[in-house]
């Protein structure tokens, strides 16, 4: 007569097994490999490390293998190994300057010094699907230019040696850990742009293109936009020097926004600004438009009541791990609650009816 | 069979360190949701994770775990706790809710009495009681310091204005030892009369959410209401259909495509046991049995 949902246990390691059998597919078709996943999906590598917070390709390589190709599934995976990693230290602020940039363009000025390299973009394809990869065959190679050793300066420093761009307060004090302490609000602008940085690119798109189209608009143009290695430098204490212990793949993006001035500000250009792990450049420019959203208070503007503008909902709902396990979680069992409130709408319908049966 | 590849209940003992000094911050300020640095965990978030790591910072290797999930032991995310704790710190699991050392809960308090030797920890979604009154969480922590819950008294008396009762049935917010307001997770407010005055410890972790709070034993818990509206710990007005009991909180089970339906203990435990004696309900095997 009564069955109640038993044998969860077992329901539980079937559906497993059911998991490990649909990920795998077809079993005459040659397995996936983490090596084909990182050298050729390299973008979804590079989302699931930025979103991830953990730079390591093969990590992110199998998480995305291991997720089929959920990407939000193989962040999950990587945060929740990030978490059990200990602390050994924080490495010193990353040289962006002196990037060996595989890609560097700038929408403000025709040429600069260091000059625009296109690099590996999908900016002038034109997007028709390439039947001849349907079939396997090699690539010819590209044509090479030799690396170039000058340093590559910041197109927006330039602006600022005649003062018209707004200058970026130097700052020493260790940047607050969002992994390691509460997210407390109002929150400085290195925390707001370390929740941007891991934040969902999609969230992070959808606010900064409402800025552009009027809610919290803040004119930006891509002053500078630049992907390549950096080198990670730390102190190390018992040397007492800094050594490179590696070097890691970032993209970033610095706006140029227009600024008429404000109560407090004379008129001059502000920036927004834009960091992500690997060749993750959608997600680098909007992150720079919502952090320009966000300096509202700051530079003096107006709050709009644009949801770009506003610290409390940006960074309270960023985090796609945080978001898609409460989401999802309305699946689980709520016959608890439900049933109360089944006793509570009962109960009101036949208050409801009561004056209507007397006045019948 | 702990994973030896992880600590002792799977967080390092810094977090755990952390988050103990969460709880006793909580305890010392009953009520009081202290902010905490969650972690994630391998599990998502809405799935317990605040309860797992305040279950994993108080575990002992002598301990016996208790995990219900809507009352029940065997509901599916139950299951799946209790073996993640096996794995992890290798501990004693029991369904029995007096063999319990600690019972991590979500959405039910067990229909036994607690005891002094007990925890029970509770997994929060939601931990901010006025959320749904005021969305900003700098708002409403000024609200809490100020003492200033006049905009709930509002909303209770709102709901009686429009429906002649207090229209929240679950979740219903209490008031600690007469200073904060305080979310009690979502546990039917049918179970919100055992909060106070009992023998165990109580607490309440929210892991998205970064909050901790709790209910040293013996803390005077009520439950908002107004005088010519008390407050009534409600439930469905049926006995239970396998072991009878009238006093137990009950789930309704669909049983037939006509919309037949049944009445039974959502503490399975309580039911489990109450059968085991002899009692029965209307629609017990053994009373089958009976007629045949």
């Amino acid at each position: 007569m009564y069955v109640a949902v038993k044998g969860g246990e077992r329901a539980i390691a079937n559906a497993h097994a059911f998991l490990a059998e649909e990920r795998r597919g077809d079993p005459a078709v040659a397995e996936l490999t983490t090596d084909q996943i990182r050298g050729q999906l390299r973008l979804a590598v590079n989302r699931v490390m930025a979103e991830g917070s953990l730079y390591d390709p093969d990590l992110a390589a199998l998480a995305i293998k291991q997720s089929r190709g959920d990407l939000i599934e193989a962040v999950f995976l990587i945060r929740a190994y990030r978490t059990t990693l200990p602390r050994l230290g924080s490495s010193r602020p990353v040289e962006t300057g002196a990037m060996a940039c595989v890609r560097r363009i700038s929408a403000t000025f025709k040429d600069a010094p260091g000059g625009q390299v296109l690099g590996p973009t999908f900016d002038y394809t034109h997007r028709l699907l390439d039947f001849k990869l349907l079939a396997e065959g090699g690539v010819p190679d590209a044509p090479q230019a030799v690396a170039s050793t000058a340093l590559t300066p910041h197109i927006t420093a330039f602006l600022n040696r005649d003062g018209l761009i707004q200058d970026e307060p130097a700052c020493d004090t260790t940047p607050p850990d969002l992994t390691r302490e509460p997210l407390e609000l109002p929150a400085s602008r290195a925390l707001r742009l370390q929740a941007l940085a891991r934040g969902d690119e999609g969230f992070i798109l959808g606010l900064a293109y409402s800025t552009q189209r009027g809610y919290g608009r803040t004119h930006a143009f891509v002053g500078e936009l630049r992907i390549g290695m950096v080198a990670v430098t730390m102190e190390i204490p018992e040397l007492g020097f800094a050594v490179d212990i590696g070097e890691v793949e970032i993209t970033e993006c610095e706006t140029v926004n227009q600024f008429t001035g404000s109560k407090t500000e004379p008129a001059q250009f502000t920036r927004g600004y834009g960091l992500v792990f690997g060749q993750s450049e959608r997600k680098a420019i909007a992150m720079s438009l919502v952090d320009r959203a966000l300096r509202w208070k700051e530079l003096g503007e107006d709050f709009t009541g644009a949801p770009a503008q506003d610290e409390e909902f940006v960074l309270s709902h960023s985090d796609n791990i945080q978001a898609t396990g409460f989401l999802e979680h309305i699946k689980l069992p709520h016959y608890v609650d439900f049933q109360s409130e089944m006793e509570l709408v009962r109960r009101l319908r036949t208050g409801a009816m009561q004056p209507q049966e007397a006045a019948v | 069979m702990t994973a030896q590849e992880y600590n002792f209940a799977y967080l390092d003992e810094q977090t755990k360190r952390m988050i103990r000094r969460a709880i006793l911050k909580g305890l010392a300020m009953p009520g009081y949701q202290v902010p905490f640095a969650s972690r994630e965990m391998p599990m998502p978030y809405g799935w317990g994770t605040g309860g797992v790591q305040v279950t994993a910072a108080c575990l002992v290797p002598e301990d016996r775990l208790k995990v219900i999930d809507q009352g029940a032991d065997d509901t599916t995310n139950a299951v799946s706790i209790r073996s993640f704790f096996q794995r992890t710190a290798g501990v004693a699991v029991t369904e029995a809710t007096a063999d319990a050392t600690l019972i991590q809960t979500r959405h039910r308090i067990p229909e036994a009495a607690l005891t002094e030797d007990q925890i029970l920890v509770y997994q929060v979604p939601i931990p901010e009681p006025l959320r749904f009154i005021e969305p900003r969480e700098v708002e409403t922590r000024k609200m809490h310091a100020l003492e200033d819950y006049g905009l709930m008294h509002v909303k209770l008396y709102e709901d009686i204005a429009r429906h002649g009762q207090i229209a929240t049935s679950y979740a219903y917010p209490v008031q600690v030892e007469g200073r904060y307001v305080m979310d009690p997770s979502p546990i039917p407010k049918f179970d919100n009369p055992k909060l106070s005055d009992s023998p165990a410890i109580q607490l309440f972790g929210a892991g998205r959410e970064q909050r901790i709070y709790a209910l040293p034993p013996y803390t005077k818990v009520v439950s908002l209401d107004f005088d010519d509206h008390p407050f009534v710990a409600s439930k469905a007005e049926h006995d239970c259909d396998l072991c009878g009991s009238d006093a137990s909180y009950l789930d309704e089970v669909i049983v037939d495509d006509s919309g037949g339906r049944m009445f039974v203990c959502s503490d399975t435990d309580h039911c489990g046991g109450r059968v085991a004696l002899g009692h029965r309900g209307r629609l017990s095997p053994a009373r089958a049995e009976d007629a045949a």
